[in-house]
């Protein structure tokens, strides 16, 4: 039950529980608690929208920076992670295999602010050996959704 | 000359009816900014593994004839999808045939059997392509119908009055075009009994059956007695979202089938590669597509359901294809005032029964085949309608 609920708000999390209840054939008032059981338990973090920011003729850039540290004795990476994730600059850090440890998400007004952030803020982390930023230049798509669907209903308009 | 000319089409073609829907799909293609739930074809897109293969089947320099009953492996593959689905059992070799879509195969079907005179039975509501099918074969089309009383399922009794002596066929469409009405293990038994009995070939087009909503898909073809007197057809449209691909099958009993391959032979020779190499692709890796599809169809029919009742139309609940067919006969309108009046004015073109034959007059047709913003949008808009006509019905008994 909650794996369905989840994937319904998750493509969109502007259906009701009321909504959500008739679409799986379930009660109103069991899918209403089980969603504030889900939040309580920080299953369920937050209702965002997903935004194309560039056709609102925002500016914003954001960078990937692959973050080389040296793990710490007891707390592994954890502890450095917190130190970069706490920045508000920083949109999103993940542990990586391979050849970095930490990919870091940052944006900012310009390349210049970003390049600041990495130079004066990032690199300068006591345990962080190195860092390679990466600008983005274009997004196609992103949490699943293709950002400039080209696909259109091409049905006609009634059929047997 | 206009002698001449008067004679130049044949009768039986001509006196074929236009399509019901032709009239009325010249209505919506005319008015601007329509939502339609008149669709008769999934919303989605081929999943992109099919459409790639295509494509590499295309590099691969796949563009030749395939044999005439098709791509052998493609064969296999539907084998192991009818019996691994519906415990139906087919020799690749001589009992499947790859046809144009599901439509070429039940034409095949009919006029492979049909002799002149012949009659074929067709439950109503009806898709529309049956009976004039049917009347090309040669044979008379019989219609029984159907109602909302009985879920628009065909009872025995209906089906035994319309037998007699020249009975050749029954044709069969569960999950079902236009109600969305299926026919459970013990409403086939009886059906299977009787064609049995009266020595009747059963064609059953089940191009719905993976969009089964409740308990899974019966074939008639898996009851006693009936393999060897039934053409099961089914095809890539639906459930795999490959309407404009045109590929179906026929399976049945090896007289039957190898005799439809002579017309097919004749007429089409094989179905186009592209699209076989596509149906291989969809049968060998598309099954987690079609669930992720099949989950959304339902969610959406549960939600349409539940809607339209909510603004007082009755409805029974139906558990397979994708679409449903509520009754508006509380509205006091015929089915084609009804949607042409939602269309005028609140821009939403949905199907009027009364296309689909004469038990479907007093309903719509509704597709869900759309997606859940448009849905929501829709039937708003249709309920504004029904408040609108309420309203109306209203301050008329005032004034009276």
């Amino acid at each position: 039950m909650r794996k369905e609920i989840l994937e319904l708000l998750e493509t969109d999390s502007k259906l009701t529980p009321y909504q959500i209840a008739t679409m799986l054939g379930m009660d109103k008032s069991k899918v209403e608690k089980e969603i504030e059981t889900m939040e309580e338990e920080g299953i369920i973090l937050q209702y965002s929208t997903l935004i194309n920011w560039e056709k609102v003729g925002n500016e914003q850039v954001s960078a990937l920076i692959d973050v080389k540290v040296i793990p710490q004795r007891g707390v592994g990476f954890d502890d450095i992670a917190e130190r970069i994730y706490r920045f508000p600059e920083v949109r999103s850090v993940m542990l990586m295999s391979g050849s970095y440890d930490l990919s870091v998400e940052v944006t900012g007004r310009n390349i210049k602010e970003v390049a600041q952030f990495v130079a004066q803020k990032l690199a300068t982390l006591e345990h962080v050996q190195s860092t390679v930023t990466h600008f983005v230049l274009k997004r196609y798509k992103q949490h699943g959704v293709i950002l400039d669907k080209k696909e259109k209903d091409r049905r006609q308009v009634i059929s047997p | 000359m206009n002698v001449k000319k008067a004679n130049r089409i044949s009768p039986l073609v001509k006196n074929l009816p236009p399509s019901g829907i032709r009239k009325f799909f010249d209505l919506v293609a005319n008015t601007k900014g329509v939502i339609s739930l008149g669709v008769g074809e999934p919303d989605f897109v081929t999943p992109w593994h099919i459409r790639e293969a295509c494509f590499y089947s295309l590099e691969q320099g796949y563009t030749m004839y395939t044999s005439n009953w098709g791509l052998p492996e493609l064969r296999k593959e539907i084998s192991k999808f009818l019996y691994e689905r519906y415990g139906l059992g087919y020799n690749p070799e001589n009992e499947i045939v790859v046809t144009v879509g599901a439509s070429e195969a039940v034409d095949l079907a009919l006029r492979t059997i049909i002799m002149p005179g012949d009659e074929v039975i067709i439950p109503e509501p009806t898709y529309v392509s049956y009976k004039p099918c049917a009347v090309l074969a040669g044979a008379e089309p019989v219609t029984v119908q159907t109602s909302y009383e009985n879920e628009f399922k065909l009872k025995e009794e209906d089906l035994n009055e319309k037998i007699n002596s020249r009975t050749k066929a029954l044709i069969l469409c569960y999950p079902n075009n236009p109600t969305g009405a299926i026919m459970e293990k013990e409403d086939l038994e009886g059906i299977a009994r009787i064609a049995v009995q009266n020595d009747l070939i059963v064609i059953s087009d089940e191009i719905y059956s993976e969009l089964t909503y409740k308990g899974s898909h019966v074939s008639i073809a898996s009851f006693p007695g009936m393999r060897e007197r039934t053409i099961v057809i089914n095809g890539f449209s639906k459930a795999w979202a490959m309407t404009g691909w045109r590929i179906g099958f026929a399976a049945g009993p090896r007289d039957i089938i190898e005799e439809m391959v002579k017309i097919h032979q004749y007429t089409i020779l094989c179905a186009p590669v592209m699209g076989q190499m596509a149906a291989l692709e969809a049968l060998k890796n598309g099954s987690e597509e079609v669930e992720k599809m099949v989950t959304q169809y339902n969610q959406r029919r549960r939600f349409v359901v539940s809607k339209l009742r909510e603004m007082g139309l009755e409805c029974f609940e139906p558990k397979g294809a994708f679409y449903v067919f509520p009754s508006i006969k509380s509205t006091g309108m015929s089915s084609e005032e009804f949607a042409e009046e939602l269309l005028k004015k609140e821009k939403v073109a949905v199907v009027p029964g009364s296309a689909f034959g004469r038990s479907g007059e007093g309903h719509i047709r509704i597709s869900y085949a759309a997606s859940l913003k448009n849905l929501t949008k829709a039937l708003d808009r249709m309920a504004n309608f029904l408040d609108s006509l309420n309203k109306n019905i209203v301050d008329r008994v005032m004034e009276n």
